[in-house]
């Protein structure tokens, strides 16, 4: 095992006890990246020549010399930042986000910037201008999305964690799907200041890690009220390591059997229902409720998110950066140029289902009516909370597929019910290893609380990997030498 | 269900120029997406007031105080084009 395998809390344990130098660390990950890029293509930028640099000063901090991925939608000042489209490929953005400045005032050090589905819309990675990222577990298959990048980098030792960004699943899926930790804050927890916005209210930055302890390290850093995110929520200020104890006992546990009978690999069932009877073998009490609104969860978040991204996407007009096309008479013709040669194909849907459903004549029917099912949705939410500390449900419905193989657009975003509902309510979920299909892919499973219960999933997750002891199985890449 | 002309008043509503055959595989797949998401219409929603963030905040004001801001040759940098300090468009009448 090279320390590019290592989680941050054992390479900080070595870096503290001086047995390994920021150098050496450095050095095994950008070695593997030259290794292994070129089959995973987890980044759109890779940034070693920024790394080294950066490393020439003393760095202090809780993560100090510890090298990290960043989502290439969040800004990062004097580095391109393109969120994987064609409009922003040479964007370079004039000042960071605020999640950036508290990774860099930790003392962390930046790899790269990861490769999404563009404009962070789809399930896959597939849909980046630049490149599919592919699944380190086996490379024909995705890794997920909307932050495949991220996930393909931590799973394949190209970064010691990442972070991600959730709007309806998107660090939670590429986790499970890539075999590793993934973390969706309670809405308004870490900032949203520099991250390009796909959905308003329902984006989120959250850590994709190698276990739940780098998890709340990071989570640590980034965490914190944010006067220029007027989302971002006041609060006393959280230690989530603390929360890092092995305690089951009591804990009352909510399945929904929704979730369940949407499973479509039994094997995913099975690793999962395996989880429950090992926690409660430790205490835990765990009971079926039911959470009938959830078969409307996919199609609600599909009506909201459109309708915000469709209002989003507005300020991508060629005007002050970008892309601008070369064919125009005039504005009004170098706008439609410039978004039709910018974007995408899944980003010109998603605008312009969007439009409709904010049009004047469907306005009150569609995106209305959605908002008010999301007040249901989070009341039922809220009704199981009173009585169950966590709900636990399978994260996906199976595990990875084959590149390619998934090219119907309902068809992914009926996939994303398993996720959608803890963006709806604004609740915080942790998805985390809990074992392998026979073809040895990784699968998932997925703990939410309450509102900021953040610390309570971390609890729950820390306990339940040290139960599985699924270890620090890592995938064997055929790296060129 | 839309037709592939509504599709096209939506994207030029949405400032996109689609082409003939773009449009029709669009009018193809939202028709599919709108015929999905009509089962919400199922559930009665009668009296239910509308979410529009998931967790409730008052108004988020300040205090108006002027605060260091962008440069204008930083904020210009990315601009596809730029001149005398401004932003620079194709022509806008006529």
């Amino acid at each position: 095992m090279d320390l590019c395998d290592l989680s941050i809390h054992e390479l900080k344990a070595q870096l503290e006890k001086e047995e390994i130098t920021v150098e050496e660390v450095l050095d095994s990950f950008l070695q593997r990246i030259d290794a292994v890029e070129d089959k995973v293509k987890a980044y759109v930028t890779v940034t070693g020549t920024e790394a080294r640099e950066r490393i020439r000063a003393e760095l202090e901090g809780s993560l100090a010399g510890i090298p990290l991925a960043v989502k290439d939608n969040i800004s990062t000042e004097g580095i391109r930042t393109t969120c994987s489209s064609k409009m922003l490929e040479n964007y370079i953005p004039p000042y960071n986000a605020t999640v950036v400045d508290k990774l860099n005032e930790a003392g962390a050090v930046l790899l790269g910037k990861t490769n999404l589905d563009e404009f962070a819309m789809g399930g896959s990675s597939e849909s980046s201008y630049f490149h599919e990222t592919r699944n380190p577990w086996n490379l024909e298959y995705v890794p997920g999305g909307s932050s495949g990048g991220s996930a393909a980098a931590v799973a394949a030792g190209e970064a010691a964690a990442a972070l991600g960004t959730d709007t309806g699943g998107s660090i939670r899926q590429p986790a499970a799907f890539c075999g590793l930790v993934g973390l969706k804050p309670t809405y308004g927890t870490v900032s949203r200041y520099g991250l390009m916005a796909y959905a308003g209210s329902m984006d989120q930055i959250g850590p994709i890690t190698r276990d739940v302890e780098d998890a709340a390290l990071l989570l640590n850093v980034i965490s914190g009220y944010d006067p220029k995110d007027s989302t971002s929520v006041k609060r006393e200020e959280l230690d989530y390591t603390a929360f890092l104890q092995e305690d089951l006992a009591g804990m009352k546990v909510a399945l929904p059997r929704e979730y369940l009978d949407l499973v479509s690999n039994p094997e995913i069932k099975e690793s999962v229902l395996a989880a429950f009877k090992k926690m409660e073998a430790e205490g835990a009490k765990v009971e079926e409720v039911s959470l009938p609104h959830l078969k409307y969860a996919a199609a609600v978040y599909y009506i909201l998110a459109t309708g915000e991204a469709s209002s989003n996407m507005a300020c991508y007009d060629g005007v002050r950066y970008g892309f601008r096309s070369k064919e125009a008479a005039n504005v009004a013709e170098m706008f439609g140029n410039t978004r039709s040669e910018g974007f995408g194909e899944e980003v010109k849907r998603r605008i312009l289902f969007g439009t409709y459903v904010l049009s004047a004549n469907s306005y009150e029917a569609y995106y209305v009516k959605a908002q008010k099912v999301r007040t249901l949705l989070i009341k039922e939410f809220e009704d199981i909370f009173k009585n169950y500390d966590l709900i636990i449900t399978p994260t996906t419905g199976d595990t990875a597929f084959k590149v390619g193989t998934v090219t119907e657009p309902l068809e992914s975003y009926k996939m994303d019910t398993f996720t959608v509902p803890v963006n709806l309510t604004g609740i915080p979920a942790i998805s985390l290893p809990c074992g392998f299909s026979s073809k040895n892919l990784p699968i998932g499973i997925q703990i939410m609380g309450p509102q900021f219960g953040d610390g309570k999933i971390i609890q729950a997750a820390y306990s339940l990997e040290k139960i599985l002891k699924l270890g620090n199985k890592r995938p064997e890449l055929e790296v060129a030498q | 269900m839309l037709a592939r002309k509504d599709v096209e008043k939506l994207a030029n509503a949405a400032s996109i120029k689609l082409s003939e055959s773009e449009a029709g595989k669009f009018a193809g797949q939202i028709n599919e997406l709108l015929e999905y998401v009509e089962k919400i219409n199922e559930v009665d929603t009668e009296g239910v007031k509308p979410t529009l963030y998931p967790v409730s905040l008052e108004n988020v004001f300040r205090e108006d105080k002027v605060e260091p801001s962008l440069e204008r040759d930083r904020a210009l940098a990315n601009a596809p084009e730029e001149r005398d300090g401004q932003f620079r468009v194709p022509k806008i009448m006529g």
